[in-house]
């Protein structure tokens, strides 16, 4: 029981058969271990890693940025060490502050996470010079895999099926040109070094290409300072399915299954599945087989993932292979019940792997939900910033599993990726899994910062997504205009509206709860009934609400709602029973004269209840006027101008780009809505900005 | 016809004086002797013409233009502000005696104003409601009268005053009666000061001398875009000073929340003002004989705030928002944020702490590292006194740096005006709860309720430095030439940069956990209630004005 207490939970399967996380997890009695690990890495991977090592009675060390001081990761660490100033260029990637963190802890192995330094050779082979152990795979094996043109030959030698492409690095942007006419368009130009989607771009036509290259090799240089490019064949409509292999130094290797990545985007996974509806037993074999080869030809000898792109013929082409452990092998642990990181740990000091092929199996689904720091209305998620003020993880629910390295109070900065959860639910089947999902979504509570549950809740009762059928173009494909919230049928809404309503007349009534003011004789008599006007996505619906038996009766029409009075305005989360049926809301925001932030299946409404009459008199309010957002330019998030394009005076033609803005380590590219003059530049290259701030205006 | 439909409307809308009930007591009359029915049907005729007129004020046209400006009429506003049906009228048939300038054809039952008394969520208000329809609103004798009664009864009970302001100025046909009734106004504004809290919402213009009236109460709202406020208008600006300036810029509700300081805060429109003063009214006591008001919570008193144990940064210059303190202790984290464009280096403003109201001030770290300066100090000491005067507990949260130095601020009197906010603190009988989150440097410690000034209990926060000043301008006296001053400050951050010389003094009651702050308020609050302090008998103070 003490593995999972520290998620303080257990595991249940549809048979109510109590089971504990890692039930799966194997190592031989009485085997060394190391005594302290340090974890190069922050966030909810550091805290990832000190779990399992908690459990082992493994000490932690912890690094961590003067920005980390009060970080999660660092408080549960047994010890801490500083390693420099916010930037990660200054911290978590300066090697010799962390090889020096090693050294003066005395820790005889570093777990790297993901990310950082993780699959970084000279670090590796600087740990092994001092005799300390890299929790990961030996840096040959990182080299060869790190290197995407290395990596495509050692597969192919080793028979794993191969996208076409050019065998080399792309010189520049007019020979990339070239080989992408030799390839046929579309073709993908990517980074030698990528990962996480930087530098990385699709190109349709020369034009495309050119500025693929430029602004790929761009933000590679400055992401991994190798601006090194790579073209292939860009397959349509595929599917992102990838392989969890581990692998120990004795030359044996088993695969974990695989991991359905399709929803993405830019090339970023935003949710995970394991196992995937589409692969079949045979096909999962063939995969397995295929990724478990090449980890042998590479003298694998740790946990890695083979990346593979699956077209809607089940045929698949080896992508790469991610030398780490990987984000989303959360799912992995709980359809398999193994310990990732105990076996890399295992694996790291030298034993032998505790599994044969058949000791793997898949054991119902999970499903991941990356919940991240960003605005899904915009671009399906732009990084956004802030302070936690309010968050709870839906932990009370069975079934649910939250990796994460913050709390309330965190700050979500600019310096660091801006994920704050990763919400993993299990369940017999898919349908459960999801099932879970969504109750865990609506009860998850973030106030401060802007964050993507209103898409992620969206995506998983989306019915092409139910229906399993997706691919790598899911969210562009769904949302052809952009994410645009939750659609709300006819009878979401008035349920909507019936609980905006209630949540009124309960205010209503506590507003004349005063218990003091009895000098001049209150009228104590409270009001029995309103007849209200909701006003909700640009429609008013009329109704009356009558308190009844401890419930609200809301009548719309001939329908009556009946709510329960379990409001209360303390508590962020609320579960209401609407004729009897649980409702999940959360009230995010209290504007005063009446006017509500409601979030209803994930998205946040805009609710304004006024009295009827009120209402009548609101009709002669006049429109506010609101800025016209065609002639200006506003920086879409928190970042740092890499370069201003236009000036004063000049002439613009409608999707020109004037501006590039940094954040996050992305640089987005800013564009004129129409053609137009400038007439105004508000900042230059180098000036940090804010979100909304206007860049530049035209005439 | 249609004037009289609407006004009929309006009528069975106020459900005081339903025409019904009207027509049943007429009725009712018919078999008295013939010739006193005729005349006794005659004078109810008269009384409905009457009442039908004054519920129209300035005729149909009128109304249609001030909802043309996005404007409601008089009776709107005090019909959409008060509880249903609860609004009495006083004088509607009071009308204006001026007979120049043909004015005596020109009467208007009611004259430009509705004044009466109302109900918000049950307690007492007295209002009284211009009305823009006739004359533009303007102040006649009558008119100013009518306002003068309601005073005059809100004093006798104890219970508050709300005018909904929107008035062209004064009735230039009375001459000096009109100035007259200014002046009982005032008068009447400066003795209910204190004892009744005054409510004035800026719905329109509000020019002259009519704008002393607002400035004397305790608070001034305005209506974004559609309200004014200024001593002469535009035009006149132009004449005199040849400044070309617009009515916005010069006296709109930007102008004064951002810039003068005159107006507490803004709204959207007339609607919006009107419900958000309904929830701004429940803050208050009725008078200076009532306690700050209790209402039922069920945000649990004892909720402890995780996320106040990480708000304050580790490096201490790094900036940080008060009012996620603010919204973090209080209950349902709903905080009614007084001057929020204005001084924004102090927040203040009402919130709730288990049910009961208090008045919070913080400094404000995030604008200008929270220092105080003139405007911040002005700012502070208004509310501080309103919170005083009324019986409402202060709660505040100090992470002041200093006063503000620099010739500006000593030219423009910052001693004068800093003293204002000391004065304040110092007078103040309320129970005072002082939260030292960061730093608390030099006269600024002092004066933000500190033990030193009566506060009743004064925490610490572990972050918490009461010092003098910060390091390097204290080590540069203290080892004046020194050599070594990176490790004389070494040594002073050592020994002040922490809440223990507070401490051991007895200057602060206790070093807390951020987290349980909401806890030990709630406590504090409920000991404190029955707090007796009073202030030696005096005229009154001499404040440093």
């Amino acid at each position: 029981v003490a593995n999972t207490q520290q998620y303080g939970r257990s595991i249940y399967t549809s048979g109510a058969r109590l089971k504990q996380m890692y039930w799966n997890d194997k190592s031989v009695e009485g085997e060394p271990m190391f005594e302290k690990v340090l974890i190069a890495n922050r966030g909810e991977i550091a805290c990832r890693v000190i779990k399992t090592c908690r459990r082992l009675g493994i000490k932690t060390v912890a690094v961590h940025s003067e920005a980390d001081s009060m970080a999660v990761h660092k408080r549960m660490a047994d010890e801490a060490v500083c390693i420099g100033p916010a930037p990660t260029s200054q911290s978590y990637l300066v090697m010799d502050n962390i090889l020096k963190a090693v050294k003066d802890t005395g820790a005889q192995a570093v777990h790297p996470g993901y990310g950082f330094l993780s699959e970084n050779t000279k670090f590796a082979a600087a740990l092994a010079d001092m005799g300390v152990q890299f929790i990961g795979p030996n840096s040959k094996a990182i080299h060869a895999m790190g290197d995407k043109i290395e990596s495509k030959r050692i597969a192919s030698a080793a028979k794993v099926n191969m996208i076409p492409g050019h065998d080399g690095v792309v010189q520049d942007a007019e020979h990339c040109v070239k080989l992408a006419n030799e390839i046929g368009y579309p073709v993908m130009v990517k980074a030698t070094a990528g990962g996480g989607g930087k530098g990385m771009r699709i190109a349709w036509n020369d034009k495309e290409c050119r500025t693929a290259f430029r602004l790929s090799s761009q933000e590679a240089a400055s992401s991994f300072g190798d601006d090194r490019m790579l073209i292939e064949k860009f397959i349509d409509n595929p599917r992102h399915i990838e392989i969890q292999v581990l692998c120990d130094k004795h030359g044996n290797g088993v695969w974990l299954n695989e991991r359905e990545c399709s929803i993405q985007r830019r090339n970023q996974k935003v949710l995970e599945e394991a196992p995937s509806s589409f692969v079949d037993p045979v096909m999962r074999k063939k995969m397995g087989d295929q990724a478990v080869q090449l980890a042998k030809a590479v003298g694998y000898d740790s946990a890695g993932t083979v990346e593979f792109l699956v077209d809607s013929q089940k045929n698949f082409y080896f992508l790469e292979m991610n030398t780490r452990l990987q984000v989303e092998h959360p799912i992995t642990e709980m359809i398999t019940g193994i310990d990732i990181v105990h076996q890399m740990l295992r694996s790291g000091k030298g034993h032998e792997l505790a599994y044969k092929q058949a000791d793997v199996p898949v054991d119902g689904w999970a499903l991941e939900c990356r919940v991240y720091a960003e605005d899904p209305y915009k671009n399906f998620g732009m990084p956004s910033i802030g302070r936690l003020t309010k968050y709870i993880e839906p932990l009370h629910i069975p079934n649910v599993r939250c990796d994460s390295g913050i709390q309330e109070g965190s700050q979500i900065s600019i310096y660091y990726d801006p994920m704050i959860c990763k919400l993993v639910t299990y369940g017999a089947s898919r349908t459960e899994a999801l099932n879970t999902m969504v109750t865990a979504l609506d009860s998850y509570v973030i106030k401060g910062v802007t964050h993507n549950i209103p898409l992620l809740r969206d995506i998983i009762t989306e019915k092409t997504f139910v229906a399993g059928d997706i691919t790598t173009k899911y969210l562009q494909k769904t949302f052809p205009d952009g994410f645009q919230g939750k659609v709300l049928s006819e009878t979401e809404k008035h349920e909507l509206t019936a609980l905006a309503a209630a949540l009124y007349a309960k205010e209503q009534l506590i507003a004349r709860s005063f218990k003091n003011q009895s000098r001049i004789p209150m009228k104590t008599e409270l009001p029995t009934s309103w007849k209200l006007e909701v006003h909700l996505n640009n429609e008013d619906v009329k109704l009356n609400v009558t308190t009844k038996d401890n419930k609200f009766e809301v009548q719309i029409g001939e329908r009556v709602y009946k709510v329960a009075d379990t409001i209360s305005f303390s508590t962020p989360l609320m579960d209401i029973k609407v004729d009897g049926q649980s409702h999940l809301i959360q009230l995010t925001e209290r504007l005063g004269g009446n006017r509500y932030r409601i979030r209803y299946h994930g998205t946040v409404f805009p609710i304004s209840i006024m009295d009827e009459q009120v209402a009548q008199l609101n009709d002669y309010m006049p429109e506010k006027v609101t800025l016209d957002t065609s002639t200006v330019v506003l920086a879409p998030m928190p970042g740092v101008l890499k370069s201003v394009s236009v000036s004063v005076g000049d002439s613009v033609a409608e999707g020109q780009e004037v501006a590039v803005l940094e954040a996050m380590k992305m640089q987005n590219s800013l564009v004129v809505a129409k053609s137009g003059k400038i007439k105004k530049v508000n900042y230059k290259m180098g000036d940090t900005v804010d979100e909304g701030d206007i860049l530049v205006e035209l005439e | 016809m249609a004037a009289a439909r609407i006004a009929r409307n309006v009528l069975s809308r106020s459900n005081v004086f339903s025409l019904q009930n009207i027509v049943n007591k007429h009725a009712r009359c018919c078999s008295v002797v013939a010739g006193s029915t005729q005349h006794a049907l005659s004078v109810k005729r008269r009384i409905d013409k009457a009442r039908e007129a004054s519920l129209l004020g300035g005729g149909q046209k009128r109304i249609e233009k001030q909802h043309q400006k996005g404007k409601l009429t008089a009776r709107e506003r005090v019909n959409l502000m008060l509880d249903p049906g609860s609004f009495v009228e006083y004088d509607a048939f009071l009308e204006h005696d001026c007979t120049d300038f043909n004015m005596q054809k020109e009467k208007y039952p009611g004259d430009s104003v509705v004044t009466g008394r109302g109900t918000i969520n049950g307690r007492m208000c007295f209002v009284f409601s211009q009305d823009f329809t006739v004359f533009g609103g303007s102040l006649s004798g009558a008119h100013a009268k009518k306002i003068c009664k309601i005073m005059d009864q809100a004093m006798l009970v104890g219970a508050p005053v709300i005018g909904l302001n929107d008035s062209g100025g004064a009735r230039i046909q009375e001459g000096v009666e009109s100035l007259a009734g200014y002046a009982d106004i005032f008068q009447r504004n400066v003795n209910a000061s204190g004892v009744i809290p005054q409510i004035s919402l800026i719905m329109g213009p509000c020019a002259g001398g009519a704008v002393y009236s607002p400035a004397l109460t305790d608070w001034t709202f305005m209506v974004k875009d559609t309200s004014y406020l200024f001593i002469t208008g535009p035009d006149v600006v132009k004449s005199v000073t040849n400044e070309d300036v617009t009515q916005e810029q010069l006296g709109g509700a930007k102008t004064h929340t951002s810039v003068s300081g005159v107006a507490h805060r803004a709204f959207d429109n007339d609607v919006d003002a009107l419900l958000q003063l309904r929830e701004f009214f429940d803050f208050l006591p009725l008078s200076n004989q009532d306690p700050a008001p209790i209402r039922d919570c069920y945000d649990p008193w004892d909720r402890m705030v995780p996320g106040l144990d990480t708000v304050v940064p580790l490096e201490s210059t790094a900036a940080y928002d008060i009012i996620d303190v603010i919204q973090g202790v209080a209950d349902d984290s709903q905080f009614f944020e007084i001057m929020p464009s204005y001084a924004k280096n102090i927040v203040t403003g009402f919130a709730r702490m288990n049910g009961r109201t208090v008045g919070m001030v913080g400094n404000q770290p995030k604008v200008a590292a929270g220092c105080l300066d003139i405007n911040a100090s002005v700012k502070g000491a208004r509310f501080v006194r309103f919170c005083d005067a009324f019986n409402i507990p202060l709660v505040t949260f100090v992470d002041v740096p200093g006063f503000l130095p620099g010739t500006n601020q000593e030219y423009g009197g910052i001693i004068r005006h800093g003293a204002k906010l000391l004065f304040a603190y110092a007078e103040a009988t309320v129970p005072k709860i002082t939260v030292i989150t960061r730093k608390a440097y030099g006269g600024a410690y002092d004066v933000m309720s500190s033990k030193h000034l009566r506060g009743d209990t004064n925490y610490a926060w572990p972050t918490a430095e009461v010092a003098v000043m910060g390091a390097k301008g204290a080590v540069s006296i203290i080892f004046r030439g020194g050599k070594d001053q990176a490790k004389n400050e070494a040594e002073y951050i050592e020994k002040f940069a922490n809440p223990f010389p507070a401490a051991v003094r007895g200057f602060v009651d206790d070093i807390i956990e951020p987290r349980t702050t909401r806890k030990q308020i709630c406590q504090d609050l409920d000991v404190l209630a029955s707090k007796r302090l009073e202030n030696p008998w005096k005229k009154h103070a001499n404040m440093p004005l």
